[in-house]
């Protein structure tokens, strides 16, 4: 499984949500390394198709995909957790369901 | 940039609301406590914060504490920060305080704001006494330990000094015009 944590340094969470992934694979018994990417400039946003940070993509697939356009840029990502409220972190669980549905794509 | 220092005035600013009307820091002088917060539309951290400033107004009202929320981001960079979408976010959530636009960014510079949100929190002489974030848990309003801007007020209108006086601001950068 391909794990990738694509972040934008002026967003103060990213390290909680880098740990909040951590404690998902561990939880979930998944031992593959996380790439960490930091993301510097517009250009490596518009390339990566980063729409904020933080994002985790699971072989390659975004754990809250983007319904419509995306705007790639340098930016902090709101999150819609199950009860409704904006974050700037997935939750746990999302991350963690984001998990089992790619063990189950595997 | 430094923010304004503790004790130091509040700098004055007279600037367009979402309601269509000029808002001035002179229009608020009998206010006994003024709370100017540095906002914007597209910031999760301000997004998991609203409901929460929404909810410290209305409590705080009735005692005279008047929030003045200023957006100052440059809407060519994040056009979810235009006045039009400003006008629209403050109709959907039911903003029950003036939302202002500081669209040469001269105010947010004032104030040295770096963040949204950003509190200042300021006196009856318009004297700055608590600078910093709203509390300690953007992501979880019922894990909050530490409510400092709701502390602040409490002492500030019992005419005590607030038990915690500055804190990191924490949330998105202001988005600067080039």
């Amino acid at each position: 499984m391909r794990i990738q944590f694509l972040y934008y340094e002026d967003c103060p969470s990213h390290a909680a949500g880098l740990q909040r992934l951590r404690e998902a694979l561990a939880a979930e018994g998944i031992q593959a390394p996380i790439e960490i990417v930091k993301v510097e400039t517009e250009a490596q946003a518009e390339a990566l198709r980063f729409v904020g940070s933080p994002t985790i993509l699971i072989d390659g697939v975004d754990i809250a995909p983007i319904s419509g356009a995306a705007r790639y840029r340098l930016t902090c990502r709101t999150y819609r957790l199950e009860d409704g409220r904006f974050a700037p972190l997935p939750s746990f669980e999302m991350i963690r369901a984001a998990l089992q549905k790619a063990q189950r794509r595997a | 940039m430094n923010p304004l220092a503790l004790g130091a005035p509040a700098a004055p600013f007279s600037l367009i609301g979402v309601d269509g009307r000029q808002h001035s820091l002179a229009d608020y002088a009998e206010k006994p406590i003024v709370v100017v917060i540095f906002s914007c539309n597209h910031c999760p951290y301000v997004r998991a914060w609203e409901d929460r400033m929404i909810a410290i107004q209305r409590d705080y009202a009735p005692k005279g504490v008047q929030f003045l929320v200023i957006n100052a981001n440059d809407p060519a960079k994040y056009p979810e920060d235009d006045f039009a979408h400003m006008q629209q976010r403050a109709a959907e959530k039911g903003f029950n305080f003036p939302y202002l636009r500081d669209e040469t960014q001269e105010v947010a510079r004032a104030y040295g704001a770096t963040r949204t949100p950003e509190v200042f929190v300021f006196d009856s002489s318009r004297v700055l006494r608590y600078h910093g974030a709203i509390d300690d848990n953007y992501e979880n309003p019922a894990a909050v330990r530490h409510h400092y801007l709701r502390e602040a007020l409490d002492a500030l209108l019992i005419g005590a000094q607030p038990p915690v006086t500055q804190t990191p601001p924490v949330g998105c950068t202001v988005k600067w015009r080039a």
